[in-house]
């Protein structure tokens, strides 16, 4: 009874909390062990628990001192240079972080649907070529940042980086475009288990990259209007 | 007293690795001999490493590593020599900033001039923390003078002080790889072990020396 007492006020702190921010993480769908020897389980408990769960906390704060409540986070990239770096900087930071997790997968092997494969091939010659652009592009990201694959207005793929959390929906970002893939290049996502070696951590990550939900998110962008 | 590496830093390229000033185990538990291995052993060699190739074939064959950093700052054509250079400075300043059994409260004319620019002792701990903790992504926080003033500042990625026209006199790397291995996500933690702990104030003191 008193066990059942103490869950019940749990249930109901974490549900007013809830009603009260904004923004919260999903829930990953993987353990945090799942997408281990690629991305150790350490990095991807801390980098979830900490770096995003800062990133929410914070944006939630900055939104509500800026009377923003209420507002999509797309709503606030797409107007980001309107506002404080506290929440350009927090904005981006879950918007990136909420994407990367749903862009990691324990399946093996997953592929690109044929409308992207085909795109891939025709933007980059391969995919093997697409890789090395890619890799290159977020291997020379100088300091914080990631490395994106979008769809740009006109509908074809390009790959860039930005710095810190910035991302290529913000208004103000230097080449706009819908994120289908991006890649966390701030130390914390692999320092733990690769140090100063980004580039073994940019080989890796290919492995557990969920290549459907990068195709499902390919083929929204160019249906959009 | 000299700084160590100060004559590999003030030399044309070809550029050598300054010596770390203290054995690499020297700062434990504060900075452990692990992080020391990558940031000294990798990190900081490669930014030289990294210099010495950019430098090839261009204006600045000839120059020491200080008037490449302010030639080449704002210019997008060096961008990436900039950081590179910056970042083979910046390190060699940071290791000198650090010493086995340094922190707490300076002496003498030091403690004057902090107590005219911040206050108190306790006031410059909580501005030069907060700057260098509040450092979005990678950079640096610095203690500074500017005219008769000392006073903290903090920059993105590889920019310092140089570049700005202020005169450097301790530095912080907030660049993650300097403290991810001892405190992950806790950079809060890092900064205040280095200010309580092993800030080298000898070394602050001679950097006003030579800007008097
Ligand atoms: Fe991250
Ligand atoms: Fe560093």
């Amino acid at each position: 009874m008193k066990t059942n007492l103490i869950l019940f006020t749990v249930i109901i702190a974490i549900t007013i909390q809830n009603l009260n921010a904004q923004f919260t993480q999903d829930s990953l769908v993987y353990s945090f062990d799942a997408l281990e020897p690629y991305i150790d389980a350490q990095t991807m408990e801390i980098h979830y628990t900490k770096h995003h769960a800062g990133y929410v906390k914070n944006l939630n704060k900055a939104i509500e001192e800026a009377n923003l409540l209420n507002k999509s986070i797309d709503h606030i990239l797409k107007n980001v240079s309107k506002y404080n770096s506290t929440i350009r900087n927090n904005g981006g930071g879950h918007y990136n972080h909420a994407l990367f997790w749903q862009l990691l997968t324990p399946m093996k092997n997953t592929k690109p649907l044929e409308k992207l494969s085909k795109a891939i091939d025709s933007t980059f010659g391969s995919m093997q070529n697409f890789k090395k652009q890619f890799n290159q592009e977020a291997s020379s990201r100088f300091g914080s940042g990631w490395a994106w694959l979008i769809v740009t207005p006109q509908k074809k793929l390009a790959i860039l980086s930005t710095p810190n959390q910035d991302n290529p929906v913000m208004d103000d970002a230097p080449v706009k475009g819908i994120p289908i893939l991006g890649i966390d290049v701030w130390e914390h996502a692999y320092y733990l288990k690769y140090q100063n070696k980004r580039n073994d951590y940019l080989d890796a990550i290919w492995n557990v990259i969920n290549w459907e939900d990068v195709s499902t998110r390919y083929e929204s962008a160019i249906s959009q209007k | 007293m000299q700084p160590a590496g100060l004559n590999e830093i003030s030399q044309t390229a070809p550029f050598k690795l300054p010596p770390l000033p203290f054995n690499h185990d020297a700062l434990a538990p504060h900075i452990s001999e692990k992080t020391l291995s990558f940031h000294y052993d990798k990190h900081h060699k490669k930014y030289i490493d990294t210099t010495n190739e950019l430098i090839k074939g261009t204006e600045f064959e000839g120059s020491k590593l200080d008037e490449i950093i302010r030639s080449t700052a704002n210019n997008d054509k060096y961008q990436k020599l900039f950081n590179n250079a910056a970042q083979s400075w910046n390190h060699w300043f940071f290791w000198n900033s650090l010493k086995k059994d340094g922190g707490g409260i300076p002496k003498g004319n030091l403690l004057d001039l902090m107590n005219s620019s911040f206050g108190s002792y306790d006031q410059f701990v909580k501005e030069f923390a907060d700057s260098s903790i509040s450092q979005f992504g990678s950079g640096w926080g610095w203690l500074v003078r500017d005219a008769d003033k000392l006073k903290v500042v903090k920059t993105q990625n590889a920019d310092n002080p140089l570049s700005h026209n202020l005169k450097p006199v301790l530095a912080i790397d907030v660049w993650e790889h300097a403290y991810y291995l001892d405190y992950q996500n806790k950079r809060n933690e890092f900064v205040f072990e280095i200010i309580n702990n092993l800030i080298n104030w000898d070394f602050a003191e001679y950097n006003l020396s030579i800007n008097p």
